[in-house]
């Protein structure tokens, strides 16, 4: 990591400098969402912010969330910039229809005339015994539409740096924080800079097996790929970082040089993300593989409480492990 | 009009009339095939549309509805490229993405007509709070009907409009129908009833009268304007024609000719129509007139889409879906 910072940091706290740094830059940025203010956000993202900004501009909302983010997305395309924080991507739902049939539509419905630069952060994936209405993997979901962007930041640079890139761009952008991430902690990188929101990223460069993932499974994957170190198996570790558009080039770059793919993906399996990157990988990189495609994804229920089940429902790093097994097998 | 100086009658029946004619043309043209999709007519809704964008600026702004022609007609779309536009041509309002339901005009003020009932009152709520943040005295205007009412996310919106100090205008049109069931059918309470719930200030107006639609309208708005937070104003109307032009085939059967020429017989076009000369009122029918028929030369004489054009407008930012064609 970094040479020129010395003391630890957490992803939590990167998110909030993200923030604070956005709101100072531009008076045109608000945050608003439930508890954002006083209390600095269900997870503590924003806190002490509205101490610096005020409440017009750190702005706690009703318990409305198809209100709040019609809201945004109203005070998107009258000129602000708004970031609307939803507790957690199952609370989502409530505002599907704001986000599918309004911020990702209007541009094109209303050939051209207008575009929605709103920002919409959400905690999202399990692994806190928070139960099936708290910690579910929908990111796959968003980023089954068009007309907007979808970003999973896994590290601490990104949790800083993707905000910045989010807000510049003129689009609707949904960032989607995954819960077990917030404690993250480590020495930033402060030399990496804005990041694009195209790319994904190789996190560790390998040559037997590209390992396809994001968010809240990173940290697992990279463990697996140590694991499979030991074992004399190189894998390459790829963060997709961004979900939508995903890109294809460094996916199907990894997959010619190592012929093999697992993809893992905290969400369902079935019409999920995983597929989505898996038809990817066999449509246009069908020659290049030794081997079939493998998944790892969380199992096909909704999350359990107890922790014994929960583990057993998300993916692991002994699956993770064994599945890229099978494909040098 | 200039900013802030309401229209004499003469400009109110223009505006009824040229939203009757527009709809007339447009029910021909559904008729005729060039409009695909058929529409939702707001004949008879008119007085509406009328009186509340005449008690708006310019720079003030509406959300409207799949009925929505009246309001961006009212506040002041080019009915040429709104006509274009139900026909799905690259001279629209939307250049052919939108339609019927979907008639925008930012320039005009019109923030887009939602056809997800209900759906764009907190986008004219979000509006008006960031018009007011950045220090204008903008307002906001919502249009949804006697059905949307019982949307959660319109009560929501009442509620953070109202705990907030939007200015906002909230103008139910009371037409009768959701579709084919009365408010009696989906309405528990009553409109006005709802408003209270959430200390917002609230009127029943006729919603036949534009006069009245105008007055009501107009101090709404003057609250709105030095911070008096939102109002709302049940315009009580009646919906002339199909809930969609579908049923001019299919004939549905959910309401009586008797009762459909009682709801007829106060008539807009005849209630504003009184109030001027009869001089006047042929002028401004032949101005209409050969206005709309121009609308609909435009229209028919304008180019359709091309297919290689389908995905453009997705993202500001030039991203394409996927890489590739389509």
């Amino acid at each position: 990591m970094s040479p020129d910072s010395t003391s630890n940091t957490t992803y939590r706290e990167e998110l909030r400098e993200a923030m604070r740094e956005a709101l100072a830059r531009d008076e045109r940025v608000f945050l608003m969402g439930e508890d954002v203010g006083r209390y600095g956000g269900a997870f503590g993202v924003s806190l002490g912010l509205i101490d610096q900004f005020g409440p017009d501009r750190v702005r706690d909302t009703p318990l409305s969330e198809s209100a709040f983010v019609g809201a945004g997305i109203g005070a998107a395309i009258a000129g602000m910039r708004p970031i609307v924080e939803i507790m957690t991507v199952n609370f989502s739902l409530l505002a599907l229809d704001q986000i599918l049939n309004n911020a990702a539509t209007l541009l094109h419905m209303s050939g051209g005339q207008v575009a929605v630069p709103l920002v919409i952060r959400m905690t999202t994936g399990a692994g806190r015994r928070l139960a099936a209405q708290h910690s579910h993997s929908l990111e796959g979901w968003y980023a089954h539409i068009p007309g907007i962007r979808v970003l999973a930041p896994a590290t601490l640079e990104d949790a800083r740096y993707m905000l910045a890139s989010a807000l510049a761009d003129p689009d609707p952008v949904l960032i989607f924080e995954h819960g077990s991430l917030y404690n993250l902690s480590g020495q930033l990188d402060t030399g990496c800079g804005p990041v694009d929101l195209d790319t994904a990223a190789i996190r560790r460069p390998g040559n037997d097996v590209s390992l396809i993932t994001h968010g809240g499974s990173l940290g697992k994957t990279l463990q697996a790929a140590d694991r499979l170190a030991e074992e004399g198996i190189d894998a390459e570790v790829i963060d997709l970082r961004t979900l939508r558009p995903l890109d294809d080039t460094t996916i199907l770059g990894s997959v010619r040089r190592t012929h093999r793919a697992v993809v893992i993906d905290e969400g369902w399996r079935t019409a999920g993300l995983s597929a989505e990157v898996a038809t990817r990988i066999a449509e246009q990189g069908f020659y290049d593989l030794d081997a079939p495609v493998e998944r790892v994804c969380g199992a096909e229920v909704p999350t359990p409480y107890a922790a014994q089940l929960e583990e057993a429902a998300l993916p692991q790093t002994d699956g993770i492990a064994a599945a890229a097994r099978r494909t040098v097998g | 009009m200039t900013a802030g100086q309401a229209p004499g009658a003469a400009g109110l029946y223009r505006t009824v009339a040229l939203i009757r004619g527009f709809e007339q043309r447009a029910v021909q043209l559904v008729r005729d095939g060039v409009i695909r999709g058929g529409i939702h007519p707001c004949t008879g809704q008119e007085a509406v549309a009328a009186g509340t964008c005449a008690a708006l600026r310019p720079d003030d702004v509406i959300t409207s509805t799949h009925r929505g022609h009246g309001h961006v007609l009212a506040k002041g779309a080019e009915p040429a490229r709104m006509m274009a536009e139900l026909a799905g041509r690259t001279t629209g309002l939307n250049q052919g993405r939108g339609g019927s339901m979907h008639a925008a005009d930012f320039a005009a003020g019109v923030l887009g007509a939602d056809a997800i009932v209900g759906a764009a009152v907190p986008i004219a709520a979000g509006a008006a709070w960031a018009m007011r943040q950045a220090g204008s005295d903008r307002v906001a205007l919502a249009y949804f009907g006697d059905g949307a009412v019982s949307q959660g996310v319109v009560l929501e919106s009442f509620n953070l409009a109202a705990l907030w100090r939007v200015p906002v205008v909230l103008v139910c049109e009371n037409n009768g129908f959701a579709t084919s069931m009365r408010p009696a059918d989906t309405m528990a309470g009553t409109v006005l009833a709802r408003a209270a719930a959430f200390g917002i200030p609230a009127a029943t107006v006729d919603g036949m009268d534009p006069q009245a639609v105008l007055d009501a309208t107009a101090q709404a708005v003057e609250r709105a304007r030095w911070g008096g937070g939102p109002t709302l104003l049940e315009c009580v109307t009646y919906r002339f024609d199909a809930h969609h032009t579908w049923e001019h085939t299919a004939r549905p059967r959910y309401r009586t000719a008797e009762e459909v020429a009682a709801g007829t017989a106060r008539d807009p076009l005849e209630i504003q129509g009184a109030r001027i000369p009869a001089a006047t009122r042929e002028a401004v029918d032949a101005e209409v007139a050969a206005l709309l028929d121009e609308a609909v030369r435009f229209a028919l004489d304008s180019p359709h889409p091309d297919p290689a054009t389908a995905l453009d407008h997705l993202y500001a930012s030039g991203l394409r879906a996927r890489a590739g064609a389509l």
